[in-house]
């Protein structure tokens, strides 16, 4: 399959090298100076920054798929925390099954349900407890919901900002529906204190590794994906979309089922990616499904660069580590920064931080 | 997939249109019947009936607001009549097909302001309208084959855009741009072909290198064209339509139709 043409289609040499010393870094160098290397050598990674930068990785495939919905089709998605907060929720409940009768309540049930008067498990928490059923979760529950989101708002021609408002919407009912106590997924507290997966206790400096190195390994994965589907003639036909719909639709090409295509597969990379960070972080509650989150996820992409998956990556690192960086030097200014942020480059980096790199490339050395 | 929403009764048709069945043979290409459209109480289009023969190039011609964009929405799927039937041949009903059904079926639509993808090269414009199987696995394993690629290439020729193709089509000038929409058109390999003012913005020159191509156009194709210059319209027209307030006002020669009293009061006249 991976022949060299299409080595060579997706990444120029440079950009191969630079992925490879990439999953050098993620996949030996990183895991040798939190594991290896000693506590006090300046070499040592500490594994709030391993926690920090696997947290950033989830966050990058969030902007990848954000970027291939919206910098490649056009489409502006502001909802798209429900899908990676639907996978996240998938595989909490997995990792809640898993803290067995280890809680404070020693009961069988979690305990928030303890805590909430529940006798039993609901329906939908069913087989949660194996793995590999959680893991279909992670995938087909965010799939399934922006499969029928999307069919039915793509085919009543549903554009523009009011998809745009549509999608806050859907977000927004989900929080709701989850900051309930009633539905069974623990309220506004969300699911926490998890102690093990797949047997392994959660919060060793390994299992943390591991998840770690697997996060960067699914990065690159989506990155090499994306990458091959926009430089497919699916990819030109998406950008057409974005550019000319009409035209698209009048060249025999039905745009309902190119859209519906690269939506649901977005929200699923927001599902895996979500399934991926809450291991990592330790806790999933309904405020990921703010509609503040999901515009978050728009800046992100604005900022590292519209239709360029590279820039999307440095995009969702430029905006978090600035924003870890500025919740603990000065927490009370960080949304001000933000929108500082987003409307300067909306006014002066409409291509954003990628678009200024090839500018200055162009000028420079040149 | 490729197939999400068509209706159980647009799945036959889809079928003969892909074994390249348009039946012409007792009759003409296009034929529309007392199609009517209303926007609010305002007739677009009135009873309008019409028909195009195979091969033919039809001029037509009409004031502002007589229903000549409206009439290529009706016949191209973006707008459904409120009555009245539009048949392409004599077995496809148009009316109950999608945009890009029948874009399949063989009808090419340029539009009045030139609609390209700016994004893409030149080149990549034309393969995206290439006559091929266009659900979205068959384009994600797309690939170009060399006999595609000449393809391309002639039509390169034909639109004198040669030495653009690797441009972004933004790039184009305004008369260039119409010149690719029309070579997107020959791409899909259409038997109609629709075009809403071709010639607009082109400098005199490009417009009478157009007035050539449609001419060896007409008889492979079958070519409407909707167009306000007159000089134009009275160098390739055989036929003229005129319209007036959604309706057909008078059909013939540009002689007979200069000097009918009723076209002069509403059109020529003013």
């Amino acid at each position: 399959m991976m022949d060299k043409s299409l080595f060579s289609r997706l990444y120029g040499p440079r950009a191969w090298i630079a992925i490879a010393v990439l999953a050098v870094v993620a996949l030996v160098v990183v895991p040798l100076c939190n594991l290896v290397v000693p506590k006090d050598s300046v070499l040592h990674i500490s594994d709030y920054t391993v926690a920090l930068i696997g947290k950033i990785m989830c966050y990058a495939m969030v902007a990848l798929a954000m970027d291939l919905i919206w910098g490649y089709t056009g489409i502006l998605s502001l909802g798209h925390g429900v899908f990676f907060a639907l996978g996240g929720y998938a595989m909490g409940m997995y990792l809640m099954r898993s803290i067995g009768h280890d809680g404070v309540y020693k009961s069988d049930l979690p305990d928030f349900m303890v805590f909430l008067d529940w006798k039993a498990y609901p329906w939908y928490w069913k087989f949660t407890d194996h793995f590999w059923y959680a893991a279909m979760l992670v995938v087909l529950v965010p799939g399934v919901l922006a499969f029928i989101f999307g069919f039915f708002a793509f085919r009543s021609r549903i554009k523009g900002v009011y998809f745009s408002i549509i999608t806050q919407a859907l977000t927004f009912a989900f929080m709701l529906l989850f900051f309930r106590n009633d539905t069974g997924f623990g309220g506004n507290n969300g699911f926490t204190d998890f102690k093990r997966i797949l047997g392994y206790a959660i919060a060793t400096s390994e299992t943390r590794m591991f998840l770690f190195a697997l996060s960067a390994v699914v990065l690159i994965a989506m990155l090499l994906m994306a990458r091959y589907l926009i430089t497919s003639k699916l990819g030109r036909v998406l950008t057409a979309i974005r550019d000319a719909e009409s035209r698209v639709m009048f060249s025999g090409y039905n745009p309902v089922n190119y859209k519906l295509f690269i939506w649901t597969l977005s929200a699923v990379m927001c599902g895996i990616a979500g399934a991926l960070y809450v291991p990592q972080v330790g806790i999933i509650n309904p405020s990921e499904m703010s509609p503040a989150n999901s515009i978050e996820i728009a800046i992100w992409v604005a900022v590292g660069g519209r239709g360029s998956l590279i820039g999307a990556l440095l995009g969702a690192g430029i905006v978090n580590g600035a924003k870890s960086w500025f919740t603990v030097a000065f927490p009370e200014y960080w949304l001000f920064f933000l929108g500082a942020l987003f409307i300067l480059v909306t006014i002066f980096l409409p291509t954003g931080v990628t678009g200024l790199i090839a500018k200055l490339a162009k000028r420079g050395p040149a | 997939m490729s197939d999400v929403h068509s209706t159980g009764a647009g799945e036959g048709i889809v079928d003969r249109i892909a074994t390249g069945e348009v039946d012409t043979v007792h009759g003409p290409i296009l034929y529309l019947d007392e199609i009517s459209v209303s926007f609010d109480g305002f007739k677009a289009l009135n009873k309008l009936t019409l028909t195009i023969e195979r091969g033919e190039l039809r001029c037509i011609i009409g004031p502002n607001g007589a229903g000549k964009t409206t009439m290529m929405d009706v016949i191209t799927g973006k707008t459904r009549p409120s009555s009245g039937t539009a048949f392409f041949g004599q077995t496809i009903d148009l009316t109950k097909l999608t945009e890009p059904q029948i874009a399949a079926a063989g009808i090419g639509r340029k539009f009045q302001k030139p609609t390209v993808y700016e994004n893409h090269t030149v080149f990549e414009n034309l393969e995206l309208a290439m006559k091929t199987d266009k659900s979205v696995f068959a384009s994600l394993k797309a690939r170009l084959s060399g006999a595609a690629r000449d393809r391309i290439g002639g039509v390169l020729q034909e639109i004198a855009l040669t030495e653009r193709a690797y441009h972004p089509a933004g790039l184009l000038s305004h008369g260039q741009k119409q010149w690719l929409e029309i070579g997107m058109l020959l791409m899909q390999e259409p038997l109609l072909l629709l075009l809403d003012e071709p010639v607009a913005g082109m400098t005199d020159e490009e417009t009478m290198k157009s007035a050539d191509l449609f001419l060896t156009l007409a008889g492979k194709y079958s070519v409407v064209v909707v167009e306000h210059d007159m000089d134009f319209v009275a160098k390739i027209a055989k036929t003229v339509t005129v319209l007036h307030e959604g309706s057909v006002l008078a059909e013939g020669t540009m002689d007979q139709v200069q000097s009918d009293e009723r076209v002069i009061e509403v059109y020529l006249g003013r």
